[in-house]
């Protein structure tokens, strides 16, 4: 890349002509709309981290459909300076790049938004209450892209270019974005891009005066703070959590999990001296193989985990039911999505809260815990394993797709302070001193037994691991007061685990009598929710983030200090208000107020307000 | 009366009596194939001088899952779910590579519900010795045909199988096992060579055991009774097996015995019966169980044998000790690694 390209940084001229008073600065959407499959991805990449180095708060939402090719896409790029990074219902900047949805898109549209498009569509004819700017995107590419092969790719950077322009992004920070998204070994590709960026710019300078109010202002609020989408930070979690096997099947939306943590396991995890690795990856041949592999290895004294999705989960039900009787510790990272098979695999829900909850046949519990950023993704993967091998059972952590695959504003992850811990496991010299054990008898009275793993040389060392009739021995029985016993005893280390999994986050409001209770990623739209209420209805309420289930008592204490709890679920069934009801007092179920949101999308602060204001009768 | 002099018992080079490789008492049917399969795995192990605790023993579920509980106390065991044996056993061996595994499956297992992990795990060729007690039938739900039973074979009921078997061993052969045996339980010299053998192969050893079931496939019209086995039953060479740690040098007959060196040094030696038979010429064993099958002969011996193909544990490169007992600062990267990833988010 040459660097003689002058790259101006002033905002246009134009933007002194509008009444400061209409102007909306850093509180808006940004949507593009392409076509799947069309390489738009980098453009709104560089898009998105241009205004992130501007030091204002964005998130960038891609909401697409399940093809490789050929139906319609939409990026969200929310640029916020209150830093409210939940997705948000209606997008005031509008690039409309697919023809074959560009005319519903216009029709979508509220007054007063702009919007960018390919001119052959003639858009402008639609409305006469938006902000056109049409742009001949095929003419431009061609003098910027002599390989007409490209074209298809690189067209897309001239909206980048147009965007920029319009908005006041600085020219210096997209350079700087597009540079670090091809990286050092496509310098010919970005110059390409980068080409087409001025071109946008350039026309945009020509022949645009801006009519709409949108412009965005350097603020200093993203300063330290990284971009990750989610599953690299949960693939980064299982990386200094110290994973020793990883076993998966190829599912959307958690195969850039796996992908992620495998390159990260080859670079940082090959012995230095030896060039051997500290680890194991298979790609199984299904889920159930998935599972059964991190049994047998986390059996044999692997840190053994493996990420899947709804259906896989499915599949895994009957082994994760065994490894929770013969407790067997593993780290299921289910990165939830809509249901089964075809119709919404691309996108998200927080589908699997019950079924992980209970996931067995039989009478089985499992702690889950959900994380609703990339900090917690990072965090969460250690703590599953810490609490898997604590309590030598099945840990579920409820990612989703939203956080899974989308890119996130984050503070960098801290190193673990914490010493790995790997739960009771007797040596051949506990055994000499001990003379024997045990393998599921209470001694420390917090339900979890002591095991020992094969290759421990002691005659006294094995045992026999077997689903649900056994006793304290392991050995193999089917009388009822053995079973009752192992039963309670199970339970009772569930109630054990209340308060050693993740806290509740707790952000109270003295006198509110409302409550807001959510988990995951519902969090930044009921962060936001929370504020309209206050701002636009008068209605304090107090708010609830659980982190895990088993629920901790201050859930119940919230609930006490509330007149009525709103229980925010992403699915029909209300699956989170179900699994509350479940573990509550009949009085304090008697609070909580159902609110659901299940379109597939993220669920959005407006939504959740209108539907509080409207229980409320406000 | 005086007390009798002890006598003195027998034990391996641990030092071990075979007591200590004995398990659980047997509760499957009085002359089941499969309690033979079982004193036939406490012997070789035990004349191998294997560790018993560090053998990992892994079944499925149905009759053969319950055997492991039935040998060798002091090895671990995992009875898993119905068919899935192979993939806990493949997550143990990556776990802890150093430790020798042993699968019991049955005919249900692994041709039925779970042959898929089957296919894979031969594609893989995962380290372990896969022993398939065979009897046609399942016999923990009372006699229905399973998916090796062999097409016009009848049921007590009078019910005759017509659809077409799955031979456990082509498709070992056809998937990439690197070892494959068929022998019958009531065989005690071939399959205690072929098990032994098994085990100190470097790679997977599938072991598909004719094992008649006494109680629902042992009657006239079946292809899986102790009759019909002693009737069909067509050894390709006799086979011997002597372990790495004795060198003695027993002289023999170059002319109709072929020695194979094994990779722990141990030997097996195959002996000419009636034909001539290359258990590693893939093809040539393809066509004679195939040609078997038309002559109504059933094929005993170690069938096929490659010693040199990869195993997983080759092909993923890992670090020889087991993972447990990795420390810390072995598998988890250090702050300036992650300060550098961190870098890469800026």
């Amino acid at each position: 890349m040459s660097t003689d390209q002058v790259v101006p940084v002033a905002s246009p001229a134009s933007f002194a002509q509008f009444d400061p008073l209409r102007r909306v600065v850093n509180d808006f959407s940004i949507q593009v709309a392409t076509v799947n499959g069309s390489g738009s991805q980098t453009a709104n990449s560089v898009l998105m981290r241009a205004i992130f180095q501007m030091g204002i708060p964005v998130s960038g939402k891609n909401l697409f459909p399940s093809n490789i090719a050929g139906l319609p896409t939409w990026f969200t790029i929310r640029v916020s300076g209150d830093g409210y990074i939940g997705r948000r219902r209606d997008s005031e900047f509008f690039v409309a790049m697919n023809p074959e949805t560009a005319q519903e898109d216009v029709m979508n549209l509220r007054p007063g938004a702009a919007i960018v498009y390919d001119e052959p569509l003639k858009l402008n004819g639609l409305r006469d209450d938006l902000h056109f700017y049409p742009v001949p995107f095929d003419k431009l590419v061609a003098p910027v892209c002599p390989e007409a092969k490209l074209r298809k790719l690189v067209r897309n950077m001239i909206y980048d270019g147009v965007v920029a322009w319009l908005l006041g992004i600085d020219f210096d920070e997209v350079h700087t974005a597009l540079l670090k998204q091809f990286g050092a070994r496509k310098a010919k590709a970005a110059e390409v891009n980068w080409n087409a960026v001025l071109a946008g710019r350039d026309y945009a300078g020509k022949n645009f005066t801006k009519s709409d109010p949108f412009v965005v202002e350097r603020m200093d609020k993203t300063a330290g703070k990284i971009i990750i989408d989610g599953n690299t930070a949960s693939a980064l979690g299982c990386l200094f959590a110290g994973v020793t096997v990883l076993t998966w099947y190829p599912i959307t939306p958690s195969s850039s999990l796996a992908e992620s943590l495998v390159s990260y396991l080859a670079k940082y995890r090959i012995d230095k001296e030896t060039g051997k690795a500290t680890f194991a990856v298979v790609q199984a041949e299904d889920e159930l193989a998935a599972i059964g592999m991190v049994i047998g290895a986390s059996w044999a004294g692997a840190r053994a985990m493996t990420c899947t999705s709804g259906p896989g989960i499915s599949l895994m039900s009957e082994f994760v039911g065994f490894a929770y009787y013969t407790e067997i510790p593993a780290v299921i990272i289910d990165v939830q999505r809509v249901g089964p098979s075809t119709g919404l695999p691309t996108r998200t829900m927080q589908g699997d809260i019950l079924k992980n909850a209970y996931l067995s046949h039989g009478d089985a519990r499992h702690p889950v815990l959900f994380p609703s950023s990339p900090e917690e993704c990072f965090a969460m993967a250690q703590q599953a394993f810490d609490l898997a091998e604590r309590f030598q059972t099945p840990v579920f952590v409820n990612s989703d797709l939203d956080l899974g695959m989308n890119n996130w504003m984050a503070d960098p992850f801290p190193y673990p302070e914490q010493p790995i811990r790997r739960g009771k496991v007797l040596s051949a010299e506990d055994l000499d001193r001990l003379g024997g054990f045990e393998r599921y008898k209470d001694l420390d009275g917090d339900g979890v037994g002591y095991r020992t793993l094969p290759g421990t040389e002691h005659l006294a060392a094995s045992y026999f691991t077997r689903g649900s009739g056994h006793n304290e021995k392991a050995q193999y029985s089917e009388r009822p007061e053995d079973y009752v016993a192992n039963m309670d005893r199970l339970a009772h280390k569930f109630e054990v685990m209340r308060e050693h999994v993740p806290a509740c986050e707790e952000q109270s409001r003295s006198g509110a009598e409302v409550g807001i209770l959510c988990c995951g990623t519902s969090r930044d739209a009921a962060e936001e929710s929370r504020d309209q209420l206050e701002r636009e209805h008068g209605l304090r309420a107090g708010y609830l983030r659980v982190r895990a289930w088993p629920f901790p008592a201050a859930v119940s204490d919230f609930i006490d200090r509330h007149e009525r709890v709103y229980v925010i679920d992403q699915n029909r069934d209300a699956q989170l208000f179900s699994l509350l009801k479940l573990d509550l007092t009949i009085e304090r179920a008697a609070k909580l107020r159902s609110i659901r949101y299940y379109s597939g999308l993220p669920v959005d602060a407006q939504s959740l307000t209108d539907e509080i204001v409207k229980q409320e009768e406000l | 009366m005086s007390a009798a002099p002890p006598i003195a018992k027998k034990v391996n080079r641990l030092e071990l009596e075979i007591a200590s490789y004995r398990g659980g008492k047997s509760t499957l049917c009085a002359g089941c194939g499969h309690n033979a399969i079982t004193e036939r795995i406490i012997e070789a192990f035990w004349e191998l001088g294997v560790e018993p605790w560090g053998v990992m023993k892994f079944s499925g579920i149905g009759c053969s899952a319950k055997t492991p509980a039935y040998f060798m106390n002091a090895s671990f065991g995992l009875n898993a779910v119905h068919g899935r044996a192979p993939t806990v056993a493949t997550g143990a061996k990556l776990a802890n590579t150093t430790l020798p595994a042993i699968v019991v499956t049955g005919d249900g297992d692994t041709a039925s519900i779970g042959i898929g992990h089957f296919m894979h795990m031969l594609r893989r060729n995962v380290p372990l010795v896969y022993v398939i007690e065979n009897n046609g039938v399942y016999g923990l739900t009372k006699g229905q045909f399973s998916a090796t039973a062999d097409f016009g074979s009848k049921l007590k009921t009078g019910v005759v199988n017509d659809t077409q078997p799955v031979d456990c061993c082509l498709a070992a052969i056809e998937m990439g096992a690197t070892f494959v045996a068929r022998s019958f339980s009531g065989d005690k010299r071939q399959l205690s060579s072929i098990l032994k053998a098994a085990i100190a192969h470097r790679g997977l050893a599938v072991v598909d055991v004719i094992s008649p079931c006494v109680t629902f496939n042992d009657h006239e019209g079946s292809t899986r009774s102790y009759q019909y086995m002693k009737d069909h039953d067509e050894p390709v060479h006799e086979v011997d097996f002597i372990p790495s740690f004795i060198d003695i040098d027993i002289e023999f007959d170059e002319g109709t015995t072929h020695e194979v060196e094994m990779h722990d040094g141990s030997r097996i030696r195959l002996k000419k019966i009636g034909r001539d038979y290359d258990p590693t010429n893939a093809l040539g064993v393809v066509q004679a169980i195939h040609e078997s099958k038309a002559s109504l002969e059933v094929l005993t011996g170690i069938l096929y044998l490659d010693q040199d193909s990869p195993t997983l544990i080759d092909k993923l490169k890992m670090v020889e000790e087991p993972l447990a007992t990795l420390p810390q600062e072995r598998v988890r990267p250090s702050r300036e690694a992650l300060a550098q990833i961190m870098d890469e988010f800026r």
